[in-house]
């Protein structure tokens, strides 16, 4: 077991990328046998009616008279060179089928992340230093009900309140048309990044104001007032290091959620990203869609849950000097 | 300085301008209960007073308040804190901050919670200097190193860059001392600096505070519980208790002719290297603030309490120059000889020739790393054999693998005959039953969701002995045996204080009916008077059940008033291993010598025993 052990930082991201790729290898496998449930493609695509010739003609053409074994292997095969098969519903190829999807979902996830995780580190800490005075009781109350809330009620409540009964400022569908790109489209991104990130920042506000609390509890941060220092050197340079840790973690499990969760978020908005894609392929029985897809998210956990961790590290020296 | 505005009857001490000077302070919660009453002292520079109470006193609460500084739900409600003849309380936030850290620092009880674990040791002591105007970067470089050298740590570049876990609590405690002189203040309040770190870097710690404050002329206030730690660093000592100070006067006055009873009997509960006197606990708790008595707080528990003293809270009394006491005997009190400190122990003779427990050529390891090193021991029936050393010594890893919680062992240890298995959960119930371990901290061993009930009434269902009603009866029996009612079995360990904890730990060892019990360093984590009850405890239960044990410590006087064997262990090593009396007596190792000498201890302060090299060197000023 001594390869698990030294190397420094460098060493624990390739042994974490290892174990990365062992996870998503068992991941492939959960998938393709879930998705085998999803019915007999062949017969998916001709409908009920197909002859039983035509039937047995596809299911070669679509390789699925071998094993399933076979099948599994012929597919992951696929995966890892870069081809993800031909979409059942579209007979495109899946790639080019999820590509503008995948970059539509990712704008919506990278416009939420970045506004709700400094939003919310800024809430959770000013509510830790003002414990129990105004602005802590009000955010803390309103992160709870905004936690409790589903996020398809809030993205109803938006659009009654700013698109359509109350105010009428925006779109209250965002319907990217194909061929153009999200970001052409800013006030159609403002309704569903916002249910974004109020679906996300309630969690990261609320553990970021627990660790604040207990890291402005702690010794170290008595001691540095009681060594004279500026409050801001005090708070900035003793405090926020030590409370952050832990927020990493719980930043990284909802920004994978995100990539998850997008699919209620983007229905309710008939946004074409990977949610859609996603709702439409179960409903169609498109399985290598489905598949890429679910695909894509793991590896979206995976690659998250890693950031996280080396994130963890770099600002642990305890953890750090210990690899 | 405005002496001509202090009260009458109070001695200026200082010869001219004292350092600080408290007059009245006096501190509540936010809710306005007072917990601090009425405190008044002065401290001339290069003068160390010693604070000594027990937890709650209100100690680290006075420490804190000459930083102008009160904890959360605290404030300070009243009176003057004059630094040379600046007032405190009259001062700004900016102010305050400017003050911190430059002409009044600290040094905190918990060196390892106390340094900022993600930063390097270089930056924490850097950012001190930068805090009150000392930008260049050169300047701070040397002055950095120049501390470092006085507190005798490694000045290079490479040491600076270490982040706090990488350094041993010695180290950490004297990175804070560093810190803490750093920009030549006046006034330095160390709070229980010494508190967990074992005698040898206790000792060390000691004289670096002693001869800073002297060299450096600075005023020091020393708070601390452990009375022992005061004699070794402290001029004078004001005593505290219940939020007031009950006894102020110079350090070898309050230890040889104290006017309280409250410090007789706390200097009674201090274990003593000579003689082997047991020691005597005080009976009863301080009250908690709120529920303090209209009269002398410690009448409830004094053994000289008359009517009158529940009258109103006793003034000081002046006893002599700089010595007064607020008790309204106390011109009797400080006639007394200093004789109850408790009848010279006679620790009963063990059954020779019947050893309950023999280990033979026990070598441990952690990993590859051999940590002790071929142990022999023998345990006889009805004897108590104390296992001494310094943190790091192997002593606890021992007793760990007696018990089999440490099992990566070989040799031999047998139970009377049996020879065990290497752990635990290789050995039978039974002898699993007759093993029992205490351990070190009372507030982590009992599990809080579990009544005191449940968790001494446990070894009966788990070794099947008695349950239901008759369970329920032994374990109040039980609870009785240790100085406790029954009652406490419906109380959970977050209504008790640490040493009803731990005898609460003692009950649940004992109820098993134990061959051997283990004490891994059972009092390290209690107050002294507190410790003494608890070794009192034990001293009576092995007399009357005659049980023999394992005594796990770091402390050599506690040693002398409860075990009649002693093996002093040092890097993994047995280098000594004898009768009590003839080794504290007569140590034949360099080893033993230095960690008698390097206990802070009575005598030694005293002169009641010559000092070896280390704690009370010729050094103290007298």
């Amino acid at each position: 077991m001594r390869f698990l052990r030294g190397g420094g930082i460098a060493g624990f991201v390739i042994r974490r990328v290892l174990l990365g790729l062992l996870v998503m290898l068992l991941v492939s496998i959960i998938v393709f046998v879930s998705t085998q449930l999803l019915g007999d493609p062949a017969r998916a695509i001709l409908g009920r009616d197909a002859t039983p010739d035509r039937l047995a003609a596809l299911q070669k053409q679509l390789n699925l008279d071998s094993s399933k074994v076979g099948q599994y292997f012929h597919w992951l095969g696929g995966l890892l060179s870069g081809d993800l098969g031909t979409s059942l519903a579209s007979s495109q190829p899946v790639t080019s089928v999820l590509g503008a999807r995948i970059a539509n979902s990712a704008v919506l996830v990278v416009l939420a992340a970045v506004i709700s995780v400094p939003i919310s580190i800024a809430i959770g800490s000013y509510a830790a230093l003002r414990r129990e005075k105004v602005f802590d009781t009000v955010s803390s109350n309103l992160m709870l009900v905004l936690a409790a809330l589903p996020e398809f009620v809030v993205a109803v409540l938006l659009v009654i309140l700013l698109s359509t009964n109350v105010f009428h400022l925006l779109p209250a569908i965002s319907p990217v048309p194909p061929g153009t790109h999200a970001w052409d489209y800013p006030d159609e991104l403002v309704m569903p990044v916002a249910t974004l990130v109020i679906a996300v920042a309630p969690y990261v506000s609320r553990i970021m104001r627990a660790s604040m609390i207990e890291v402005l509890e702690s010794d170290y941060v008595e001691m540095a007032r009681l060594k004279g220092l500026p409050e801001r050197t005090v708070l900035i340079r003793h405090a926020l290091p030590n409370a952050i840790g832990p927020v990493f973690q719980v930043i990284a499990i909802n920004l994978a959620y995100l990539a998850g969760g997008v699919v209620v978020i983007e229905s309710v908005f008939n946004y074409p990203g990977i949610g859609l894609a996603l709702v439409d392929a179960v409903n169609n029985h498109d399985i290598p869609v489905v598949q890429a897809l679910a695909m894509l998210i793991a590896a979206v956990y995976v690659v998250l849950n890693l950031l996280a961790d080396v994130a963890t590290i770099l600002v642990t020296p305890r953890l750090r000097t210990r690899l | 300085m405005t002496t001509d505005q202090l009260p009458a009857g109070e001695t200026e001490t200082t010869g001219g301008g004292a350092a600080v000077t408290v007059r009245d302070l006096r501190i509540s919660t936010t809710s306005g209960v007072e917990v601090v009453h009425d405190i008044s002292f002065e401290i001339a520079p290069g003068e160390v007073l010693g604070v000594v109470g027990e937890s709650g006193s209100g100690k680290t609460t006075v420490g804190l308040s000459l930083l102008g500084h009160a904890r959360r739900g605290l404030k300070i409600a009243g009176g003057t804190i004059l630094l040379g003849d600046r007032d405190i309380r009259a001062m700004s936030d900016a102010d305050l901050r400017r003050l911190r850290g430059s002409l009044v620092s600290y040094v905190p009880q918990d060196p390892a919670s106390s340094l900022n674990p993600a930063l390097r040791i270089g930056i924490q002591l850097r950012e001190v200097l930068e805090a009150h105007g000392s930008t260049d970067d050169k300047e701070n470089a040397a002055r950095i190193a120049e501390m470092m050298r006085e507190v005798a740590l490694p000045d290079d570049p490479a040491y600076l860059k270490r982040y706090p876990h990488q350094l041993s609590g010695g180290q950490q405690q004297r990175v804070g001392l560093a810190m803490a002189f750093a920009n030549r203040p006046r006034l330095i309040v160390l709070d229980e600096p010494t508190t967990g770190l074992d005698v040898t870097t206790q000792s060390t710690v000691l004289t670096t505070v002693r001869e800073l404050a002297q060299i450096h002329d600075v005023a020091a206030l020393y708070v601390t519980h452990d009375l022992a730690v005061v004699a070794a660093v402290a001029t004078r000592v004001a005593v505290m208790y219940a939020g007031r100070i009950v006894e102020l006067g110079p350090a070898d006055k309050l230890f040889e002719s104290s006017g309280h009873p409250y410090t007789r009997r706390l200097v009674g509960a201090i274990p003593r290297l000579t003689g082997g006197r047991s020691l005597v606990g005080i009976p009863g708790h301080a009250p908690s603030p709120g529920k303090r008595p209209a009269g002398c707080a410690f009448g409830p528990r004094c053994r000289l309490h008359v009517p009158e003293c529940d009258e109103k809270v006793p003034d000081m009394v002046p006893l002599g120059p700089d010595h007064s006491s607020r008790c309204i005997r106390a011109h009797e009190v400080v006639d007394f000889k200093q004789d109850d400190y408790g009848d010279p122990v006679a620790l009963p003779e063990p059954q020779a020739e019947k050893p309950v427990l023999t280990i033979e050529n026990v070598v441990g390891y952690y990993g590859s790393t051999e940590v002790l090193h071929s142990i022999n021991l023998t345990l006889e029936q009805g004897e108590i054999l104390a296992v001494v050393g310094e943190s790091g010594s192997g002593k606890t890893t021992t007793a760990r693998a007696i018990s089999g919680l440490h099992h990566s062992w070989t040799g031999s240890i047998r139970l009377g005959e049996m020879e065990l298995a290497k752990s635990a959960r290789a050995r039978s119930t039974d002898i699993r039953r007759q093993i029992q371990y205490i351990f070190q901290n009372p507030y982590g061993s009992l599990n809080p969701r579990k009544t005191i009930g449940e968790s001494v009434g446990q070894p009966l269902s788990v070794f099947k002995v008695a349950s239901g009603k008759k369970a329920d009866a032994m374990v109040g029996e039980m609870l009785e045996q240790v100085s406790l009612s029954a009652a406490y079995a419906r109380r959970y360990p977050d209504q008790c204080s640490g040493g009803e904890r731990q005898r609460v730990a003692i009950a649940r060892a004992l109820i098993a009916k134990p061959s051997i019990l283990i004490c891994d360093e059972i009092t390290s984590a209690l107050d002294v008077s507190v410790q003494a009850a608890i070794v009192e405890l034990l001293g009576e239960l092995q007399r009357e059940l005659g049980l023999s044990m394992v005594f796990v410590t770091h402390n050599l006087p506690l040693v002398r008033s409860i075990a009649q064997k002693v093996a002093v262990l040092a890097d993994g090593s047995i280098v000594e291993y004898g009768e009590t009396a003839k080794i504290l007596a007569n140590p034949q190792q360099e080893y033993t010598r230095h960690l008698i000498s390097d206990t802070p201890s009575l005598e030694v302060a005293t002169g009641e025993v010559a000092s070896g090299a280390g704690v009370a060197d010729g050094e103290r000023p007298e």
